[in-house]
């Protein structure tokens, strides 16, 4: 297997807050494959979006202390002078986030802020530029893209509207994309068109892309492997098959235990997790998830923090490192599976 | 089906919203038909679920089945009563049977206002339990239907998480012992696991109290676990509507396919089998409404008679399952040309 695209270890984020040190995130790490699809799962505060944001230095430096290691094609991007972060980020990180009014500029019509981009990292004339962006405008699916270039965001649907910021986070041909909540304002026939899309370009492209939603029926979808988080800790990690079909830990069984879902719509009450996600500024000892637990029975739950180790019962042959199965529970009955 | 049964229903129900032109004269130039022309029917102690894309007027048709809006055409009935052409006093005591329960627990509640104060003013507005000691025990007794630890009444809105604070809304809405309530995206804002808390909590409050529920939502796997019957709307009109299990497993309108089939389920090996149907282009204006049949524009079966005929709910598929699509037999009213503003006859 050849290096990862991207490969993050140990990533620690800490926030200074007004209510003391918030550990958002607590020893991250997990690699992205050329044209393969990384599924971040988790409630909100999980730390999921602050752990991206932290990889590409969006976080501000006056509050966010961040460590660890992120190599982008082997170049790690938290240490990296800001000058070669803005070179490296720019064509080889597209960023796509939840709302794409927050991330498109009102007073600017579509054609400027592709063309921006376009520019900012390529020698190309603004003709050029703007032919690009009518081409990307086509290739995502918009409707008349040379008279959609001239348009306002405001003019533009909600659906159309993020497949232009997919338009922009695409325009460079990034090696990664990273999608936070992408398509969760989107109702779900538009999503259905935008996954397809992101889906044929990441064939065509090769694109490695890092998905992060609360929706696991999306993820089930796309996604190659997930990684569910909790309490700004990795607490599973696996194929999609065996992190939703065979889940190990206690909150992911939860999460799907806690999900109406169409496809065998039992009419019974459905499981609850007790309680609510712990605050990061105040993170239990132990086992983030313990007080919550409804299996804890271990001794070391409430003290000891359960490393990430491989599921025992995964059946599948532990070639590549990319297929592990993995869970930080104390709880046989956890592993079991 | 027998009127008894019947607790809310709206006829040929209108919201139209005018669009004025911008000089001084403002001259009404077209309308947003939000809600253009809904018959429906909500039975006393079940739960309806309201699906439909962002846009369709559900939340519309839930207000002006509450009168909180002020149909334009059509009828609604509470209880047998006309609430259409209601005045102010009337109104309050529609108010106190009919309730509400808001898509955000963050805008919805007064951040100045105590756990207390909130929950106690319907029972103000309506002179319910009057006393001071009555009415402190029927607040705990409220807070702890909806699962919450009476002695937080004295609380702010901030120190309660979002779905502690969706139980404060319940309750609010609970006070006046409505027999109507409706949801409007009550769970959307709310975090997987908290969802789920909240769902059971409606199931069983309805079970308890024999509440009738309109459950407004964009998410289709929750209403088809909450709802005993799923009404679909698109553009404006219910276009499908009948039993939970039957328009889930089997729907019979072309747009409540697609719309059931772009839901992704968590199940890997059936997501990757499953033949999804991918709807072309947006939802049209509600102020450009297709002639005919409102779908036909992004219909994958649309023929000759869509555009002409504007199809009426018949029943189809599973008893108690109405769908308007000519599919089923071309019924509904056909479309004259230049047809427009036909104010509503019945």
């Amino acid at each position: 297997m050849s290096a990862p695209l991207l490969e993050v270890e140990d990533l620690r984020v800490r926030l200074r807050t007004p209510r003391g040190t918030a550990h958002v995130v607590n020893g991250l790490g997990y690699t992205v494959g050329r044209g393969e699809t990384v599924a971040v799962v988790g409630e909100s505060g999980s730390g999921k979006s602050v752990s991206v944001l932290a990889l590409l230095g969006l976080l501000p430096a006056r509050v966010a202390t961040v460590t660890g290691a992120a190599r982008l094609d082997g170049e790690d991007l938290l240490t990296m002078s800001p000058e070669r972060l803005r070179e490296v980020r720019g064509p080889g990180v597209g960023m796509v986030f939840q709302d794409p009014m927050t991330s498109l500029n009102p007073v600017l019509t579509i054609g400027r802020q592709l063309v921006e981009g376009i520019r900012a990292h390529g020698e190309v004339s603004k003709a050029e530029a703007r032919e690009r962006a009518a081409g990307l405008l086509a290739e995502v699916g918009l409707p008349d893209p040379q008279r959609a270039l001239d348009r306002y965001p405001h003019e533009l649907s909600g659906g159309m509207r993020q497949r232009v910021v997919i338009a922009i986070a695409l325009s460079n041909n990034p090696s990664l994309l990273i999608a936070d909540e992408a398509t969760t304002a989107l109702d779900v026939t538009v999503q259905a068109q935008i996954l397809d899309l992101v889906a044929e370009l990441q064939a065509e492209h090769g694109t490695g892309v890092i998905w992060i939603t609360h929706d696991l029926g999306v993820v089930a979808g796309i996604a190659d492997r997930v990684l569910v988080m909790y309490g700004g800790r990795c607490v599973e990690d696996g194929t999609v098959d065996d992190v939703l079909e065979r889940p190990a830990h206690p909150y992911t069984r939860g999460l799907l235990g806690a999900l109406p879902d169409l496809a065998t719509s039992d009419d019974g009450d459905l499981a609850t997790v007790p309680g609510v996600p712990p605050a990061p500024t105040d993170l239990p000892p132990g086992c983030v998830f313990w007080p919550r637990c409804p299996v804890r029975s271990d001794p070391r739950c409430a003290t000891e923090q359960p490393p990430l180790a491989i599921v025992p019962t995964s059946h599948r042959d532990i070639g590549g490192g990319g297929l592990v199965h993995r869970a930080a529970t104390w709880c046989e009955e956890g592993s079991r599976g | 089906m027998a009127d008894d049964d019947v607790l809310v229903s709206a006829r040929g129900l209108e919201v139209h919203f005018p669009i004025r032109s911008g000089g001084m004269l403002r001259r009404t130039t077209g309308a947003v038909r939000a809600v253009d022309g809904v018959d429906l029917d909500i039975r006393r102690g079940e739960t309806l679920g309201l699906v439909g894309e962002s846009g369709c007027g559900k939340s519309t048709l839930g207000n002006a089945l509450l009168r909180l809006v002020v149909p334009t055409g059509g009828s609604v009935t509470f209880d047998g009563t006309d609430v259409t052409g209601l005045d102010r006093r009337a109104l309050r005591a529609l108010r106190r049977r009919a309730g509400m329960v808001f898509q955000d627990p963050f805008a919805s509640l007064d951040p100045r206002r105590t756990v207390r104060q909130t929950v106690s003013e319907p029972l103000e507005v309506h002179g319910l339990r009057s006393g001071r000691r009555e009415r402190g025990e029927r607040i705990a007794e409220l807070l702890e239907l909806v699962g919450l630890d009476p002695a937080v009444a004295d609380r702010y809105p901030h120190e309660f998480s979002g779905g502690q604070r969706q139980r404060v809304g319940i309750a609010r809405a609970l006070a006046g012992e409505p027999d109507f309530l409706v949801c409007d995206e009550a769970i959307a804002s709310l975090d997987v696991s908290v969802q789920a808390q909240v769902l059971n909590l409606l199931r069983r409050l309805q079970r308890r109290l024999g509440l009738t529920l309109l459950f407004i939502s964009h998410d289709l796997s929750a209403v088809r676990h909450v709802s005993d019957r799923i009404a679909v709307m698109y553009l404006g009109r219910v276009v499908e509507v009948g039993p939970a299990a039957a328009v889930g497993a089997d729907p019979q309108m072309p747009y409540t396919q697609a719309l059931l089939s772009a839901v992704p389920v968590p199940h890997p090996s059936l997501e990757r089998t499953r033949q999804r149907i991918v709807l072309r282009g947006d939802v049209p204006s509600p102020a450009a409404v297709p002639s005919g049949c409102r779908f036909r524009t992004r219909c994958p079966y649309a023929f000759e008679p869509c555009p002409d005929v504007d199809p009426a709910l018949q029943p189809v598929g599973a008893p108690g399952q109405l769908a308007a699509c000519h599919l089923h037999g071309v019924v509904g009213r056909p479309v004259r040309r230049a047809e427009e503003a036909v104010p509503a006859a019945e």
